[in-house]
């Protein structure tokens, strides 16, 4: 127990990419812990999305690596597992909240086989019990679960959001990855999100990497914060502390324009 | 035709294929062979006919056949469809073999939608005609998804589809083309064969050969490979029962089809093997349509 609260879950050494000539992203470094809720804010282009996509192991770095803890204790170089050791991650160990709920959701199968799905991946055959898994995290992600054999596309959009939620939760993952999951959804809808996803972190103890240029969002869910811009990190630390006292010009910027009306 | 001339010499360009090509068909069945279930692509050469009459099956059975075969050729069960007449006709000509429309006589049987009833035995070969062999298809149309899909064994989708069909009928509705699961490592269709035949794909003693001519795609099952069904444990596989027997020869446990017999709407039920209801009824069988003539036919 003491080894699992001592050694991070994932961490990302001297992590790059360049696109050619273009920077990605450049030297980001840090320590992700269970339980640990990190926000990667910055301005368009500022490289959230591809360094969100080095650390879930679907983009292949130029520079750098990213080590994660595996279920059974081995820290293991992403870079070095197998394309089906990778999948078998993604779809147990990890989540992936997409911000466009088409590209996480199958809008072809009901909300029952998409929250099913993972379970029949690796290896459930007891329609039932799938069922009964199904509906309960319609339940605890609030909907309606007469609603189940629908198809996502009779949904709207805080329901999608919802359902990719519980799609991903249902194998018990360690760490989910958020792409700007409020992006496009109305303002009391994003409440309402933001509000579900903070309760299921605190009560699953979920490690979560949410990439947002919504400094509220950062707020509401992270412990800790992430600054980047053109490309790197220019700040980290506690979200309340890059939040209330940033130390850089462009921080001070960002938190000026955005949260201070 | 002087094809026909040239293959009845002797040699390896018999029965329609150059010798190029036949390597070539050979080679990928044999692959098939070792990797049962799993789907060899192959040059698939064009036919004097359309695919949708089996050209990929038809290109096996060019493939594999030798002077000494006796061949058989049914669609639907039958030995008389316009479709089974044409390909036996075709190899009767190219490959000058022997024919046959009974099951025990064959050597290879070539068939698109049946199995037949009598079981098959060591030896004998059978040559699917498959128009889609790939299961993953309507779940994942990306053909370099379904490739990685396979090398994985990565098939919870397959599952999925069945979730789908139980939340939404009640039970797994699929008839026909129902996937299976080959010595537990890949999943391959049997289509377009109705899932009343799927039992009898194994641990048959026969070898079973599966072509696809629009797909280029060969696949097979060598003789005693287990081939299961997928199902859930709570839902599991069934095959499709029959109420009634067969209506001219009286046997049960066979597939049936539905048959109108006059303009008023009668119809009845009987036998899809021709050859099977045939040799039942020679055999002095009966059903409730049919009281026997096989005093007068022997006669
Ligand atoms: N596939 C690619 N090929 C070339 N350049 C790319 C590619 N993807 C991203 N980039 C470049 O990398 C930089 C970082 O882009 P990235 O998408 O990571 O930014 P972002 O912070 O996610 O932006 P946004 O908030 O708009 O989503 C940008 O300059 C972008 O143009
Ligand atoms: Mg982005």
């Amino acid at each position: 127990m003491t080894d699992t609260l001592s050694t991070p879950l994932l961490s990302a050494e001297n992590l790059g990419r360049d696109y050619g000539a273009r920077i990605g992203c450049r030297d980001v470094a840090f320590d992700l812990f269970e339980g640990e809720v990190l926000a990667i804010v910055g301005e368009s282009g500022s490289g959230k999305s591809t360094l969100l996509n080095l650390l879930s192991g679907q983009l292949a770095p130029t520079a750098g690596r990213v080590a994660y803890r595996m279920r059974d204790g081995a820290t293991r170089d992403l870079g070095s597992l197998s394309e089906a050791e990778r999948r078998f991650l993604f779809r147990t160990d990890w989540g992936f909240v997409h911000q466009d709920a088409t590209r996480g959701l199958r809008m072809g199968v009901s909300a029952g086989g998409n929250v099913g799905e993972r379970l029949m991946a690796v290896g459930e055959r007891h329609y039932g019990r799938i069922r009964a898994a199904a509906e309960d995290w319609l339940g605890r992600v609030e909907i309606d679960t007469t609603r189940i054999d629908e198809k996502p596309t009779a949904y709207s959009g805080g329901m999608r959001q919802r359902l990719q939620i519980a799609r991903n939760l249902v194998t018990a993952p360690r760490l989910v990855f958020m792409d700007e999951p409020t992006g496009g959804l109305d303002v009391s809808v994003q409440a309402r999100l933001l509000d579900l996803v903070r309760g299921l972190v605190a009560d699953l103890g979920l490690a979560v990497i949410v990439v947002t240029h919504d400094l509220a969002v950062a707020r509401l869910l992270s412990h800790r914060t992430m600054v980047m811009k053109d490309g790197r990190v220019i700040e980290q630390g506690l979200t309340d502390r890059v939040l209330d006292d940033p130390r850089e010009a462009y921080t001070q910027l960002l938190v000026s324009s955005i949260l201070q009306p | 035709m002087t094809a026909s001339t040239a293959t009845a010499a002797g040699g390896y360009a018999f029965a329609y294929l150059d010798d190029q090509t036949k390597r070539m068909i050979r080679r990928a069945i044999l692959k098939a062979i070792a990797i049962p279930g799993h789907q060899v692509p192959f040059a698939a050469r064009d036919m004097p006919m359309p695919y949708g009459w089996g050209t990929g099956g038809i290109q096996v059975t060019a493939a594999i056949l030798g002077p000494a075969d006796v061949l058989k050729v049914i669609d639907q069960g039958a030995d008389d469809t316009t479709n089974a007449v044409s390909i036996r006709k075709f190899f009767k000509t190219t490959a000058n073999v022997a024919v046959t429309t009974r099951t025990t006589e064959a050597t290879v049987i070539q068939t698109r939608h049946r199995i037949p009833e009598t079981p098959l035995g060591p030896g004998q070969i059978l040559v699917y005609q498959v128009p889609i062999p790939e299961p993953l298809r309507f779940l994942e149309p990306r053909e370099t998804e379904t490739r990685v899909m396979h090398a994985l064994a990565d098939y919870g989708l397959m599952h999925v589809k069945l979730y789908e069909d139980i939340a939404t009928h009640g039970r797994i509705a699929k008839t026909y083309a129902y996937p299976v699961k080959v010595e537990g490592r890949y999943v391959m269709d049997p289509s377009p064969t109705p899932k009343f035949d799927n039992p009898k794909m194994h641990l048959s003693p026969a070898l079973q050969l599966f072509g696809a001519g629009r797909e280029k795609r060969i696949y097979a099952l060598p003789p005693f490979t287990h081939v299961v069904s997928l199902d859930f444990e709570d839902h599991p596989f069934e095959p499709t029962r029959f109420d009634a027997p067969c209506a001219l020869c009286g046997a049960t446990g066979v597939y049936l089809d539905e048959v109108v017999t006059d303009d008023a709407g009668g119809r009845m039920f009987v036998c899809s093997d021709t050859d099977h209801c045939e040799t039942r009824r020679a055999e002095g069988h009966h059903g409730t349509e049919w009281a026997g003539e096989a005093t007068e036919a022997t006669a």
